[in-house]
């Protein structure tokens, strides 16, 4: 493979600890090298330029059943935008809820190299696998969910924890699934009977078990394991007014647990967007930042990792596993609505909405995400994420920096809203000066999500041995700049490698990679009864039978497989 | 004001894309600039001086610039599309979405429009001579936001999904509609001057419908609540007041409950 040398630019790298000193970074056979490795390697001169590691999504919802019903109840997200294929990039459309293949060509140009599918239902697995085949150039996994699994109910009702931990192994196998996922733990089941679970004491119809015992079950059943990435946690009441007691609670219920992985991570318990989590108040008429409180809690617990979840300001499609939440949000904003049971596993909704800078709750939104970030003490523990594209499309993660590292930015947006002393009031963000620098936006956007996901020897940095994923930035930061700047600059990558692969070179797509979908192969002892019970639940309740279930062969065309033994 | 007249001279083999045919585009253009303009047939950009021949010139602005574009255009989609002001006349039979997301301005078609006329039209004025297709003045496919203002007058008939998630503005039909009116309609006023089929008004939250002719069955959301004498566009009569859809959900304004209205002429 060619060997590259990208020379004399301005590096951010929490990895190597390099904090826009000039370094040269070298690439051969698609990792990353000591500069003295390469002997005819291309020049990349990016003098007076960023460089960073290739970013990593550690949650967004980009392939699989409910994006692509987004994609197909809202022609009007294709509207006068879409792309005639040229080069070698093929035809693209939609905005929130794009094609697969605008998907792939978004990230890369905002320098982004990995992200995962934050929700597969284990049923269609299948199809979120096609998708995400059909997506160039990134390396990608899917979390399957397991919150409202008729499996793990049982199991966890009894607290058998080898049980529920095999029957994690054979479904991640089985989908070919990257790590637990759990969406409002016994909400979603109890939707099925027109209920919710409002809290983490609030128990699941007819299963009689709580989330709480859902959420501390699987974390429990998830370090038995020792899987890369901790249990990835959408808690209860999401989106609700004085939910930020029910986010602690659910925080809580990792308390004690120590990991146990050999894949680098600290943390037992991910939440993810973390936004939607942190409300005060009992009223959309009183509603209020409880950002502090959640930040002090996740600041002074080593064991919890976050992502953002920002509010964009722009029109989106809403989608979630959470179809209680759906409901409630179509009662809200009276717009189209789809929703979806998935048999003995999970459920999902899909609703268009508009984050208007002009609705007071829309702006106090968007102040708390930013909010979390600022207010982090350790950006290797708190990601930035829009939960694509349920907060907003990723597209966005540039002005969402542009907001983190410009409180002038901060302040423009601020002075724009409609209801502006109300927001500032309900709000913390005014009174926050701090501005973020690139190497805390590296950790939030590399170092820290990669680490978070088990993955700090494969992504996230620039040290020798990685994968080369590198992005070259128009951008120096030693020179006077407007907000505006940071924004254009990481949209659009000067030049971009995935593995060694030139992908962009001065702003053209000039390759579709070599895509891989990483997935985690957990051996663990013979378990009759969980094998027995897999029968039995197909014989009896799935639509499918097993052949029909599992995802194999031609579904990952270049699979990456991380193997975890938890045979004992 | 000045104009700028195109004749259509070579028929495309499919349908012609004719997005730029708007004084917006040609403002500020002589006929030489004007021919260069792109349209599209299928997926291959042409010029639109490959199909028209143009003469005159445009204003300095889109709203001192006038249009008349002659021939059969019932293979021509897109005309006025967009538009934010100034005129266009069509002296034939057009194809689809005419004035669709229009801002202002006046169309004039002296022939019949195919669908999706006014799609999301937001101001100005269409004047149809003859009949319009389905889906005039209505939302785009899958979108909530429909004819929001301006005005559409149809002096034939109209098709189907008249007003589709309409929000604001007018539209008068002097001839008989097809079923579906103001489905979905936030707001806005339909006026029918002749007869009307089925369903008119399902799921419609707010606006107002005006029948001069027959409804050959109402919707079972609409409730009879009184006769009225009233004046709609010109016309004096009584007519008997019907509020739904009942099945939908309605704002209140001063503790009462806003319906969507629909009125059907008793006698003149």
């Amino acid at each position: 493979m060619a060997e590259f040398l990208i020379k004399n630019g301005f590096v951010f790298d929490p990895i190597l600890g390099i904090k826009g000193d000039v370094a040269d970074i070298a690439i051969k056979d698609g990792k990353i090298v000591e500069t003295s490795a390469v002997t005819k390697p291309k020049i990349i001169d990016a003098a007076g330029k960023t460089v960073m590691a290739g970013g990593v999504d550690i949650h967004a919802h980009v392939a699989g059943p409910k994006v692509n019903i987004g994609r197909n109840f809202r022609p009007e997200d294709k509207l006068f935008n879409c792309t005639p294929g040229h080069g070698i990039e093929r035809m693209q459309g939609g905005f929130s809820v794009p094609t697969t293949i605008r998907t792939g060509y978004n990230y890369a140009r905002m320098g982004y190299t990995t992200v995962m599918e934050a929700a597969m239902p284990p049923l269609y697995a299948r199809h979120t696998h096609e998708e995400m085949r059909d997506t160039p150039i990134l390396d990608q996994g899917a979390y399957p969910v397991f919150g409202n699994n008729w499996f793990v109910l049982e199991y966890l009702k009894n607290h058998e924890i080898e049980n529920t931990a095999a029957y994690i192994a054979w479904l991640l196998r089985a989908t070919k699934g990257y790590a637990v996922k759990v969406v409002n733990p016994g909400g979603t089941e109890a939707w099925a009977w027109g209920l919710n679970c409002d809290n983490v004491h609030d128990p699941v119809p007819y299963f009689d078990i709580t989330p709480a015992q859902i959420i501390k079950g699987l974390i429990e059943a998830n370090e038995y394991l020792g899987l890369p990435h901790s249990m990835h946690m959408h808690a209860n009441n999401l989106g609700n007014p004085g939910n930020y007691t029910t986010t602690l609670d659910s925080f809580k219920l990792s308390e004690g647990i120590k990991p146990n992985s050999k894949f680098g991570r600290d943390q037992v318990m991910h939440h993810t967007h973390v936004q939607f989590h942190s409300y005060g108040g009992d009223s959309w008429a009183n509603v209020e930042s409880k950002a502090k409180e959640i930040m002090g809690y996740v600041n002074s617990h080593d064991n919890i990792t976050i992502d953002m979840g920002q509010v964009t300001l722009d029109e989106t499609t809403t989608m979630t596993a959470d179809g209680p939440f759906e409901h409630h949000l179509t009662e809200l904003n009276h717009l189209k609505w789809a929703n979806a049971d998935v048999e003995l596993e999970t459920g999902s909704g899909v609703v268009p909405y508009i984050y208007s800078p002009n609705i007071k709750v829309c702006a106090i939104q968007w102040c708390i995400g930013l909010e979390l970030a600022l207010l982090a003490k350790d950006p290797m523990r708190v990601f930035m994420t829009t939960d694509h594209p349920n907060a907003g499309p990723f597209i966005r993660y540039p002005r969402i920096m542009k907001w983190l590292m410009s409180q002038e930015a901060r302040e423009q947006q601020i002075d724009a809203f409609k209801y502006k002393d109300k927001v500032i009031d309900a709000t913390n963000l005014a009174g926050i000066d701090r501005e973020l620098d690139l190497y805390e936006i590296a950790q939030m956007t590399r170092a820290g999500p990669a680490k978070s996901l088990g993955l700090a020897h494969m992504y996230g940095g620039l040290a020798p041995g990685l994968e080369a994923d590198v992005a070259v930035f128009d951008f120096n930061p030693n020179e006077s700049y407007v907000p505006d700047d940071i924004e254009n600059a990481f949209s659009n990558a000067r030049h971009l490698f995935k593995a060694g692969v030139q992908i962009i070179s001065d702003h053209e797509i000039v390759s579709n990679g070599n895509k891989r979908t990483l997935w985690v192969n957990a051996r663990v002892n013979e378990n009759p009864q969980v094998m027995r019970d897999v029968k039995e639940k197909f014989l009896r309740y799935y639509t499918v039978t097993l052949n029909n279930y599992e995802v194999s062969g031609h579904y990952l065309p270049n699979p990456y497989v991380i193997e975890v033994d938890a045979t004992q | 004001m000045e104009t700028v007249t195109l004749t259509i001279k070579n028929q495309p083999g499919l349908f012609l894309e004719a997005d730029s045919i708007t004084p917006d585009a040609f403002a500020g253009k002589k006929a030489e600039e004007i021919v260069d303009l792109p349209v599209y047939v299928g997926r291959d950009e042409h010029r639109l001086g490959d199909f028209f021949e143009v003469s005159g010139r445009a204003g300095a602005t889109p709203a001192e610039t006038k249009i008349v574009v002659n021939g059969d255009l019932s293979r021509v989609k897109y005309i006025g599309m967009k538009m934010t002001g100034g005129e266009v006349v069509a002296n034939g039979n057009a194809d689809m979405y005419v004035g669709a997301w229009m801002q202002g301005g006046k169309i004039t078609v002296n022939g019949n429009v195919d669908a999706f006329a006014g799609t999301g039209m937001k101001g100005g004025e269409i004047l149809i001579n003859g009949n319009a297709g389905n889906y005039l003045g209505a939302a785009y496919r899958g979108d909530w936001r429909g004819m929001a203002g301006g005005k559409i007058i149809v002096k034939g008939n109209a098709g189907s999904d008249l007003g589709t998630f309409m929000n604001g503005g007018e539209i008068i039909v002097g001839g008989d509609v097809d079923v579906h009116v103001a489905t979905h309609a936030e707001g806005g006023k339909i006026v029918i001057k002749g007869n009307a089929k089925r369903r008119l008004g399902g799921q419609m939250v707010e606006g107002e419908i005006y029948v001069f002719g027959d409804i050959e069955l109402m919707m079972p959301g609409f409730a009879y609540r009184k006769d009225v004498d009233i004046e709609v566009d010109g016309t004096k009569g009584l007519f008997a007041l019907y509020e739904g859809d009942l099945g939908e959900r309605h704002r209140k304004r001063k503790g009462q409950m806003i319906y969507g209205k629909l009125y059907q002429r008793i006698r003149a």
